[in-house]
């Protein structure tokens, strides 16, 4: 199969990647190189074969449902780009 | 004592513990060293106020006697490990400025053992690359020269400015983190050694994630000893990675004796590739002769679904990339976008993430956007995702029949030049991995061990790929490889 324009385009939205117009051609070009690769995984006979899930079979532990943390409010918020009154700030959301 | 950055780990630990030198000594060695090795750019945010504490620290402990195999041992750090107060960018634009508030457990676990931390080391973006050439900071340049001619090599990726560092003598030894091959491979093309523990060995808490079921830390050293004593302090479990495996972590280095006699060594027939330089082939000879004169049993084995490796890794690691690459979206933490009049949240996403991320994360990012994407992700994910259990049968498989270790080239070729491979398609960069990769897809130890220069005088390593959790019988024959194979050769300092 291949990768058009369109389908380029609506990746890089559902990435949330801004990508000029004009780069989107090569954009979809790449893909379909490595598509065209990733294409053999096709050749292989996968019937009746489980996906894996984990590559050790272990059970991911559980702890309990409590509180261990917290009180981190001015570290939590030391990195951020826009931090104001104790909350991340972004521009308006909601009109 | 102008040469105490020369020295590995376990020499230097020997000669701390006799007082034949100081962690200061080593420490102020390797700040030299790496105040003169600007043009490897190798370390890319140095910590020596840091450095000098740790290493005055170091020696009270063992004037009191009280030091475990690390303490005072100066290393350097790849930047994907959150290290407090210290920059952290996993070699990204989009992460400039970032200062955790917290130690990853790997980082804080050599700490406590009393390791002197020197500084971040360069990387490919998000560990994203086989070259060190999508890193923020510019390419790390490998110490390693060709023969009769002065062109800039690549020090393998994407664990590049660990595998420079250690290389060139700018510390001790360092930590690399490993997905598809960023610590074997980047280790085979500068000539030391460089070990992939199995999954869950080494905590992933506080390594910015790539992809999260093929990440692991691990340690890369001037040889096999070495490898063994750091990897040790590395390990164990770890309540905040969930993934952590709580099983007792032994003393590796108490495990080389160097006697291989009997043991199994399977040489998979898939990983004779078409096209691949004689010169691969011949010391994969050498490396089965050694084995065999060393006492081992050679066997020929087959590992069928090899080929199908690095197609399903470039669609399982790109979807687990994309999803945990969402997190940077500028509000948290990094860099944001400037935004024009009117711009909403969707676009303040999209124009930070297009600023921050380079172009092979982005490419990546969206390829898993793409393979998880609905109407594809049976076609894509899943698919790939039974091929690799597949894979993982594949080892069971030979393991189930006996064998204790398998022997492979680490790399299909030496280092390339630097900008060499700038016009070839994504694809041929990604052959890189071809031999490493299947050992991220079915979780197994694996371990690069230089055994030989090319013709042009760079090294070429082989690769031992062991049992689940069996690091400790696996670094013994690796052990027992590097005696035989009796590599010393070191790049001649030209920067």
């Amino acid at each position: 199969m291949s990768i058009d324009i369109n389908t380029a385009a609506r990746v890089a939205k559902l990435a949330r990647i801004k990508v000029e117009e004009n780069a989107l051609p090569e954009l979809a070009n790449e893909f379909n190189t490595i598509f065209g690769f990733i294409e053999q995984l096709n050749e292989v006979d996968v019937d009746g074969v489980d996906p894996m899930t984990s590559v050790t079979p272990m059970r991911l532990t559980r702890r309990e449902d409590v509180v261990t943390d917290g009180d981190q409010q001015n570290k939590i918020l030391s990195n951020a780009p826009d931090a104001r009154e104790g909350f991340f700030a972004v521009p308006k959301v909601v009109e | 004592m102008s040469s105490l950055n020369k020295l590995g780990l376990s020499e230097a630990r020997d000669k701390l513990r006799n007082k034949d030198v100081t962690s200061v000594e080593l420490t102020e060695a390797c700040l030299n060293a790496i105040d003169g090795a600007g043009a490897l750019n190798a370390f890319v945010h140095n910590t020596p106020e840091l450095a000098l504490e740790q290493a005055k620290a170091a020696d009270k402990s063992i004037q009191a006697g009280d030091a475990p195999d690390m303490c005072g041992l100066p290393i350097g750090i790849k930047d994907l490990f959150c290290t407090k107060g210290v920059p952290s960018q996993a070699g990204s634009k989009i992460l400039k400025g970032f200062l955790p508030e917290y130690e990853s457990t790997v980082t804080q676990q050599l700490r406590d053992a009393g390791a002197v931390m020197l500084g971040k080391l360069n990387m490919d973006e998000f560990a994203m690359g086989s070259s060190n050439e999508t890193s923020v900071y510019g390419d790390a340049v490998s110490p390693w020269r060709r023969r009769n001619d002065d062109a800039a090599l690549t020090p393998g990726g994407s664990s590049g400015g660990s595998a420079s560092a250690v290389a060139a003598d700018l510390c001790l030894a360092a930590t690399g983190t490993d997905t598809g091959g960023s610590i074997r491979q980047p280790a085979a093309f500068v000539g030391i050694t460089g070990v992939k523990p199995t999954y869950g060995r080494c905590s992933r808490w506080g390594i910015v994630a790539f992809a999260s079921s093929l990440d692991q830390a691990g340690p890369m050293t001037k040889n096999v000893r070495d490898a063994a004593m750091m990897l040790t302090s590395m390990c164990g479990h770890d309540r905040k990675d969930s993934t952590s495996a709580d099983i007792p972590v032994p003393n590796f280095e108490g495990m080389l004796t160097g006697d291989i006699r009997g043991k199994k060594i399977g040489i998979p027939r898939e990983y004779r590739m078409k096209g691949m330089p004689v010169e691969i082939d011949n010391l994969w000879a050498e490396g089965r002769n050694m084995l065999k004169a060393a006492g081992a049993n050679i066997f020929d084995i087959s590992l069928p679904h090899t080929k199908y490796a690095l197609p399903a890794y470039y669609v399982i690691a790109p979807a687990e990339a994309s999803s945990n690459l969402a997190r940077y979206d500028g509000v948290r933490y990094g860099h944001r976008a400037s935004l024009a009049q009117g711009d909403g949240i969707t676009e303040m996403y999209e124009k930070t993430r297009a600023e921050g991320f380079g172009h092979e994360v982005q490419r990546r990012v969206m390829i898993g956007t793409y393979v998880l994407s609905a109407g594809f992700y049976d076609a894509y994910y899943n698919r790939a995702r039974k091929v690799r259990a597949l894979i993982k049968k594949d080892f069971e498989d030979v393991f189930a029949k006996g064998i204790d270790a398998i022997l492979t080239p680490a790399t299909p070729s030496a280092a390339f030049g630097l900008g060499e491979m700038s016009d070839a398609d994504p694809v041929k960069m990604y052959l890189n991995d071809v031999f490493t990769v299947t050992v991220n897809l079915a979780g197994l130890p694996g371990i690069s061990v230089p055994t030989g220069l090319d013709a042009q005088g760079l090294p070429l390593a082989l690769q031992l790929i062991g049992r689940p959790w069996e690091e400790g019988d696996l670094l013994n024959t690796a052990y027992a490889l590097e005696q035989c194979a009796g590599f010393v050769a070191k790049p001649k300092k030209w920067w």
